[in-house]
């Protein structure tokens, strides 16, 4: 009688990279439909652009350093991180600024660290601060959305973007679709009341309840993290974790909406990359913290973070800064949330004892 | 005898103190924005390092081992001083723009250690020659990152040169993109300095490498038994 020689694992489930990859990419497609619906195709040509980009990096510097291209390029993690950019970035940037994000994100971050897994830092957020804190007059340059947008001016159709992007195209045509974004115009609040502030801006009361667009974008990429919590491709630590920190700081600094209030929970949590973040950058399984202990610890912080520089720091959103800051602190998290092993009583955590 | 050569190649290359030594780090990443200051700041540094060089090599035997190295700190902080009172008299604009960085040439550990290393067990003459071959060496590294991080971040080359050079360096501005060059701002921020200087390092190791590679191929591999010797002295 022939028996099949098997050792274990035995379950047999499609955990590869590449599959994982998949998923996320899958997971996107809700957030990228409403940025093009409110924003036009701005970000899909990012997105087009990064990922040729990308590819084309990644597999240049996996041959610089001697290491065969296509069993990497097919794990799909340089496609995401160069949708994950492309989404950051925002639509219509010139051609230059992709093609610098994605050097910094896919070669300083990645492969210079020995590429995929070995990356301390999330590529994708590398790119967008070395961008942000460069290029400021580029990287501030967001698109009003649909229904904010002057009477008689219409989203840019994709020749228009193509010629936004590559530079074809005046600022002055330009300055007629860009304008401030919510957390901007919160941000920038000179002495009004909220209600006072959410009257004058299109962008604010052309929206439900979170500004016009972002509101809709957001719940794109919610949507997209719920189908990734279901696949099981992360856990729901870190997301959670990072969200409750935000409503909790966000409700308790609301006041109710004076001149100086820092905006409600609906809007913070709504409103910029909140979503994006949370789903799917704070999830990324390298450079995140790993025990489940540790990824609340991780989503929080960054949900502290995120609110922190939101609310007092220099820029109006701040999910890159943050997942950076945690990243920096994922090794320390570990070491301290290390879990239980079978077979002792305790965890055996770094701490002094 | 002493080896010039070999003093001269260990400064400049070998031994270079801000790519293998890895010492003096703290100005080589603050100063380097731009040419001048990267200039100024190693011009300071040599002068330091031939002038304490010379002076423990000087009093090295005056000097025990229990208080050598305060007394080396003393002479360094005292030729320190000195440079920093040089560059206010005739280079104020630039003793402003580089401030606390040149009083802190004291801490400069490549300073330090030329003079534990090397000036503290040799004569004058090779001390003065290491003091100067390290300071090129140091130099040199200052002046490629800051004409590296220069270019990325304001795409001109020899700006503001007139600092250290008086009014007729002024024209000396290589505008290397044209006026509309934005800048590309991390390179002067720090974390350029860091990229700048990691991948100087890199570049030095991958050339070590290849002239290792290459002296490897060279060699020519003798056929044949050989007895291998276990008394004696082994090679």
């Amino acid at each position: 009688m022939a028996f099949i020689k098997l050792s274990s694992p035995h379950a047999t489930r499609r955990g590869t990279a590449g599959n994982v990859m998949q998923q996320v990419l899958l997971a996107t497609l809700p957030g990228i439909a409403a940025l093009t619906l409110f924003f036009g195709p701005g970000s899909l040509i990012n997105i087009v652009l990064c990922a040729v980009f990308c590819l084309a990096l990644e597999a240049g510097f996996l041959g610089l350093r001697g290491r065969p291209a296509m069993p990497f390029l097919k794990d799909y993690s340089a496609l995401v991180t160069a949708i994950l950019l492309g989404i950051a970035l925002p639509p219509y940037s010139p051609w230059w600024l992709l093609l610098t994000g994605c050097f910094f994100a896919i070669v300083v971050a990645k492969q210079l660290y020995g590429g995929l897994g070995f990356n301390p830092f999330n590529p994708a957020m590398v790119g967008y601060v070395v961008l942000l804190i460069s290029f400021p007059v580029e990287m501030t340059r967001w698109t009003l959305a649909s229904p904010a947008l002057a009477e008689g001016i219409a989203l840019p159709n994709i020749a228009q973007g193509l010629q936004m992007t590559f530079g074809l195209l005046g600022n002055g045509d330009i300055d007629a679709w860009t304008g401030a974004t919510p957390l901007d115009i919160v941000k920038q609040n000179q002495g009004e009341t909220l209600s006072a502030l959410y009257a004058q801006s299109p962008m604010l009361f052309s929206g439900t309840w979170a500004g016009a667009g972002w509101e809709w974008v957001n719940l794109g990429f919610l949507l997209g993290g719920v189908y990734l919590l279901y696949r099981r491709v992360f856990t729901w630590h870190a997301p959670v974790a990072m969200l409750i920190a935000l409503t909790l700081l966000s409700a308790l600094f609301y006041d109710g909406g004076s001149s100086e209030s820092p905006g409600s929970p609906l809007l913070h949590l709504f409103s910029g990359a909140t979503m994006l973040g949370a789903f799917f950058i704070v999830t990324d399984p390298v450079s995140s913290a790993v025990s489940t202990r540790g990824r609340l610890v991780f989503g929080a912080g960054v949900g502290i973070l995120v609110y922190l520089i939101r609310a007092w720091g220099n820029y109006p959103d701040a999910v890159a800064f943050a997942v950076l800051l945690m990243n920096f602190a994922a090794p320390f998290i570990d070491y301290y949330t290390l879990p239980r092993t079978y077979g002792h009583s305790k965890a055996n955590s770094g701490r002094v004892k | 005898m002493t080896d010039y050569r070999e003093l001269t190649q260990n400064g400049l290359w070998k031994n270079n103190p801000a790519l293998v030594q890895l010492l003096g780090l703290c100005p080589l990443l603050a100063v380097t924005g731009s040419v001048v200051n990267a200039l100024g700041l190693g011009l300071a540094t040599l002068l330091v390092l031939v002038g304490s060089n010379v002076a423990v090599s000087l009093v090295r035997n005056a000097v025990s081992d229990a208080v050598k190295l305060p007394a080396f700190v003393m002479i360094i902080a005292s030729f320190t001083t000195g440079t920093e009172l040089l560059m206010q008299a005739y280079t104020f604009e630039l003793y402003q723009i580089l401030g606390i960085f040149i009083p802190l040439i004291v801490t400069n550990c490549a300073i330090l250690g030329r003079a534990d290393a090397y000036a503290s067990k040799n004569p004058i003459w090779p001390s003065a020659v290491d003091g100067f071959m390290m300071g090129m060496g140091f130099m040199g590294a200052l002046l490629i990152i800051g004409a590296i991080r220069e270019i990325l971040g304001a795409g001109t080359l020899f700006a503001d040169m007139h600092l250290l050079f008086g009014e007729t360096a002024r024209g000396w501005t290589v505008s290397l993109f044209g006026q509309n060059y934005s800048g590309f701002l991390v390179a002067v921020l720090p974390p350029g300095a860091f990229l700048v200087a990691g991948l100087l390092i890199a570049i030095k190791n991958a050339v070590d490498a290849e002239i290792e590679r290459r002296q490897a191929a060279k060699r020519v591999v003798v056929k044949g038994s050989k007895r291998v010797r276990t008394t004696g002295n082994v090679a």
